[in-house]
């Protein structure tokens, strides 16, 4: 690792010890209270995948936007209201085919690049010892940026879906263009073919790297990757019968002599490194065998590994099930395997796992707009953080330099780190617990570490905010965010509104009512006076109508952002 | 040292300790820290605001018995008849609503203290705003975003939030029951309550409940999150704490009453040994545009029915705290936006008004009234209020310099002005009123002294308010001689014997940080 800067060295330092503490100390609350075995008894949900036909309402809306997008924009939902439910599904997958224009020297002042100037792309540059730490942030922030922006559609989260299944560590790879390249490549492929993804995947030379597939040779064989692409990446594991340590060696064989150029940042294959032995696996792919192959052309065994991979249905079950989790919720029972995961699978295989059908199917049915499908996923924490940028409309300014937009950018993101979701540097290879982890899966999102970290984000984005070392404050402004409600004068509608928006479940109406009194109308029982306030201050925003309806907008954003069903949706 | 400037010293020794690895909180473990924690923690003086949304009408409160011809002309379809008024120990021109038998007990035992016509130069008449200006503490036309209680946790507790719960200071800073938090509490950075939302949310942190939840996934996951939201508010733990170490001892409390449901809880909390300076209460309902009182009997309506529940809510409070041994630290004051309206309108109610009498509860209180009833015209117009005769401010200040203690100039920097110190607490350590102390360059020994009629001292100020009073030999301010601003310079002053029995007395003088007593004997 290079060169990095003070603060940076500490965010890590802290971070480290954090982690340790967290290791080190039972969290008593989290173990008392988190599952400790699949819930059972929970009202359980007989949809199916067959299309949704019910009323398309607000809540459908906002429901689909929060499950495909960070967080819900109110104009986005209004765009929504004017489509049909299928419309709006189509909109939402109809992803953009342009790259963003890729990551910049955003470090100049702290770690002048030999070679990039400021503001200007290093992905394709050479790599520098000293600004290789740099470079990690530089991406980072990027990425983070890509998704405080991202517009309409499921490209971010299917982005960041693909960073979580084909895992890799920005610093273990230790190169930031090479996790650029691949997370370019996601993108590229973001509703693409499973099986291509698997391909460039197994090549992709950071992949290489992070799972020692440039060192796997005929003479020392690494079965590394071989092993993480059979259990994590398609056929998956807990079931039997399985593949076996013979098919694991078999599969590195077959990769054998692929290494990277760290110039041009591609793999090639090196055939005096390649194993030209016949790899013969066992009965689980039915002795299969991927028939040795000598000079250039062993290149092409990979093409062989991932056809037997494939044709083992667990294949498209395993991806399946990591898009329920991902998409519905975490619990899989003997229902939802037989209704939504075995259709979806044969839905994948029929598109020659081709992923849009598959998420076309699921998003438009029954079953994901069925109650039992709704408001109980738990945000993670760039849902939490990102989701607060665009709801509440947190203004970055476009004006700011480039690198003061990176320093905020990387803010957000050192915070998500703290909260235990380092974007780029997933724990390992598996990629965030919430997603695999047997019970607890989303409950590892909050604990006694986290949740009060979410809650002082909070305080502070309502408060003073942060500026980064920017010289300029980000924070939320509560009239902004309240002009989005069509009808603010009204303390009712405006109640809803933020509801709507902020909650991932609604309150009763006495609870509702009471927040109402207590912080829109400071403890009168009238509705007209916050009517008036606001009226006033449309009329004349001088400094004490603005003051007056602000502070009261404050108290209840605070109110209702640190309630429990903030952390839902 | 002053306080304030040690813990500016500090922080580049916490960054030091955080590089080797030591969490944060241990800067609020150095010696010095400790103890300075600890002076403010010994005194244990707690301030419960209890809030009076709406706009109370004081004149239907503190009843000017001398006024019932210009009541009777301004406000005859609400006014209290004479007959009802509770008369009040010591004098018969002010009386209570008839609701307040509680408070008129506690008045005959020294435990209130009334400021009459409480408010601002160029009064407020909008819920909203003249709210946020008695919360910030501002002028009528000036904005300020903390509130005045923010600012004097600021002072006392600097950094908060970062660094707390130390050991100093373990506890919240405020606790505000009943609603969310209060522009009251805002402090520069972050608001510095906690809030416990409702009744039921303080019962659920006690037995460790939280509210059921649908067997559904959501509802699942959302019981989940309520329970490490329960578990790990910062201050939970030793909230549930305090409440299991005390419970409430008067058989008093009412029930029905919100406020004193609140109380209730406040009272419990302090037993149990929260150091919490700051308990925000809140009565909702002032706001009588109409039908204030009932047409056949105004002794009852909504008006009195509000008076009756703060009435026996402070009544249960103070008998409770008694019985727990607390009330010795304990003072609560109330506090509404505005007063309402001389003239009543024809709806039996009354409307926005401005001036009102501010109640302040507590064994240290100078029991009695400050001010005189108010100034009512012969005959009200329907634009005619209450002159102010206190600032608010000056209240605040009572409670900041003689309750809890600060520095006059600190003060003056949390009340962002300089207001006169109304002498609502006696027997404060600001200044010792039973004993000699000071140069008598600050202030000469009376002469004529001992004397029967009248006697003259001098003084010298700093320039600034000069506060003088004379207190008996108990310790009670028995006069204010004078409290306004005085030019750099010496200045004489002549008193009148007046009332005052035979006996010993002192005479203090407050001028910024000069202080002086001298002791001075009346004979017949």
């Amino acid at each position: 690792m290079g060169k990095v800067n003070r603060r940076e060295f500490l965010e890590d330092v802290i971070a480290k010890r954090e982690e340790q503490t967290v290791g080190n100390t039972r969290d008593l609350a989290y173990e008392k209270y988190a599952n400790k075995e699949i819930p059972k008894g929970l009202q359980k949900t007989t949809s199916t995948l067959s299309p949704y036909t019910g009323p398309w309402t607000e809540a459908h809306a906002i429901h689909l936007l929060r499950r495909t997008t960070f967080g819900v924009k109110p104009a986005e939902v209004q765009t929504l209201m004017g489509m049909t439910m299928s419309q709006a599904v189509d909109t939402l997958l109809n992803i953009s085919t342009t790259a963003p224009a890729p990551p910049v020297n955003n470090y100049q002042a702290v770690v002048p690049d030999p070679t990039v100037p400021l503001g200007q792309p290093w992905v394709t540059a050479p790599y520098d010892s000293n600004t290789v730490g740099q470079r990690y942030y530089s991406f980072k922030s990027w990425w983070t940026s890509l998704m405080i922006n991202q517009d309409m559609s499921i490209l971010e989260k299917m982005t960041l879906f693909w960073h979580n299944h084909f895992a890799t560590e920005v610093l273990t790879v230790g190169d930031a263009r090479k996790s650029y390249k691949l997370n370019a490549m996601f993108r590229a492929n973001a509703l693409g073919n499973f099986k291509t993804l698997v391909k460039n995947v197994t090549l992709d030379p950071s992949m290489l790297v992070y799972l020692n597939g440039y060192l796997n040779t005929k003479t020392a064989p690494d079965e590394n990757y071989g092993r993480e692409l059979q259990e994590l990446f398609t056929i998956g594991k807990g079931f039997t019968p399985i593949y076996d340590e013979d098919d694991i060696k078999a599969a590195a064989k077959a990769l054998t002599g692929w290494r990277v150029n760290n110039t041009t940042i591609t793999s090639y294959f090196d055939s005096t490194r390649h194993d030209t032995t016949n790899k013969v696996f066992t009965s689980f792919y039915n002795n299969y065998v991927v028939v040795g192959k000598s000079g250039a052309s062993g290149a092409t065994e990979v093409d062989d590994l991932i056809y037997m991979i494939f044709n083992k249905q667990e294949t498209a079950l395993h991806i399946c099930r990591k898009l329920y989790r991902y998409f519905v919720y975490y619990i899989i029972d003997s229902t939802t395997e037989a209704n939504i995961i075995v259709p979806m699978a044969q839905t994948l295989v029929a598109n020659n796992y081709d992923i849009k059908p598959v998420l076309k199917e699921l998003l438009k049915s029954d079953h994901f707009y069925d109650v039992n499908s709704m408001s109980c996923y738990i945000r993670t924490p760039l849902d939490y953080l990102i989701g607060m940028f665009r709801t509440m409309k947190i203004d970055i300014p476009a004006t700011l330099s480039v690198d003061k937009k990176y320093a905020i950018w990387n803010y957000v993101r050192s915070y998500g780190s703290s909260l235990a979701m380092d974007l780029g540097d997933p724990p390992n290879v598996s990629g965030w617990p919430a997603y695999y982890q047997e019970p607890d899966y989303y409950e590892t999102w909050i604990n006694s570490n986290t949740l009060p970290k979410r809650m002082s984000f909070a305080d502070m984005m309502l408060n003073s905010g942060f500026s980064a070392g920017t010289g300029t404050v980000i924070k939320i402004n509560p009239i902004e965010f309240a002009k989005l409600c069509p009808n603010v004068g009204d303390p009712n509608a405006l109640i809803d509104f933020c509801v709507q928006h902020l909650l991932g479940l609604g309150l009763t109406t006495s609870t509702k009512n009471a927040i109402k009194v207590a912080e829109l109308l400071s403890g009168q029982t009238s509705d007209y006076y916050w009517t008036t306030a606001w009226t006033n201050y449309v009329s004349n925003p001088n400094t004490t109508n603005t003051n007056t309806v602000t502070t009261r907008l404050k108290s209840m954003l605070s109110e209702l952002l640190r309630l429990p069903e903030h952390h839902l949706c | 040292m002053k306080r304030r400037d040690f813990l500016k010293a500090t922080p580049a020794a916490s960054l030091a300790f955080m590089i080797n690895g030591l969490p944060i909180s241990t800067y609020a473990s150095h010696p010095l820290l400790e103890a300075l924690a600890k002076q403010t923690a010994v005194t244990g003086r707690v301030l419960v605001m209890i809030q009076l949304n709406g706009g109370n009408d004081g004149l239907n409160m503190v009843i000017p018995i001398d006024k019932y011809s210009e009541l009777s002309n301004a406000r005859s379809n609400v006014m209290i008849p004479q007959n009802k008024v509770l008369s009040l120990a010591n004098t018969n021109l002010t009386g209570l609503h008839p609701s307040m038998t509680g408070i008129k007990d506690l008045y005959a035992n020294n435990m209130v203290n009334i400021t009459q016509a409480v408010s601002y130069p160029n009064p407020n008449f909008s819920h909203f705003r003249a709210t946020d200006i008695w919360f910030s503490g501002s002028d009528a036309n000036q904005y300020v975003n903390t509130g005045w209680i923010g600012r004097y946790l600021d002072h006392e507790y600097p950094g908060y939030p970062n660094g707390y719960p130390s050991s100093g200071m373990p506890d919240p800073l405020a606790i505000q029951i009943g609603s969310g938090v209060s522009m009251v509490l805002q402090g520069d950075n972050v608001n510095m309550g906690m809030a416990i939302s409702n009744i039921n949310s303080f019962y659920n942190i006690v037995n460790s409940y939280v509210d059921p939840a649908p067997a559904t996934p959501a509802g699942h996951e959302l019981t989940f999150i309520r329970y490490i939201v329960q578990q790990t508010e910062t201050y939970n733990k030793v909230i549930k704490d305090a409440a299991a170490k005390a419970t409430n001892l008067s058989s008093l409390y009412p029930t029905n009453n919100s406020l004193a449901d609140q109380l209730k809880i406040v009272a419990r909390l302090i037993a149990g040994g929260l150091k919490t300076p700051i308990y925000i209460v809140s009565l909702g309902g002032f706001d009588t545009h109409s039908d204030q009182v009932d047409a056949s009997d105004h002794t009852i309506g909504s008006h009195a029915t509000l008076m009756q529940k703060l009435s026996e809510a402070v009544y249960a409070f103070f008998d409770d705290a008694k019985l727990l041994d607390i009330q010795s630290r304990v003072a609560a004051m109330t506090m509404s936006e505005f007063g309402r309206r001389i003239k009543s309108n024809a709806s039996g109610g009354t409307d926005h008004g401005s001036a009102a009498p501010v109640m302040v509860f507590s064994p240290h209180v100078n029991p009695g009234l400050i001010g005189t009833n108010p100034v009512l015209p012969a005959n009200a117009n329907v634009g005619d209020n209450i002159p102010m005769q206190n600032d608010y401010r000056s209240v605040y200040a009572a409670v900041l310099a003689d309750w809890f203690q600060l520095d006059i100039n600190d003060v003056n920097s949390i009340l962002m002005d300089t207001f006169p110190v109304l002498p609502i607490f006696r027997n404060t350590n600001n200044i010792k009123n039973t004993e000699e102390q000071g140069s008598i360059d600050i202030l000469e020994q009376n002469y004529p002294n001992p004397f029967s009629n009248t006697t003259s001292f001098r003084f010298n100020s700093d320039g600034g308010d000069v506060r003088i009073q004379i207190f008996d030999a108990t310790g009670r301010v028995v006069r204010t001689v004078t409290n306004q601003q005085y030019d750099r310079g010496a200045h004489e002053i002549t008193i009148e014997r007046g009332s005052l029995a035979p006996g010993q007395y002192f005479l203090t003088l407050v001028n910024g940080n000069n202080k002086a007593t001298r002791r001075m004997t009346i004979i017949n």
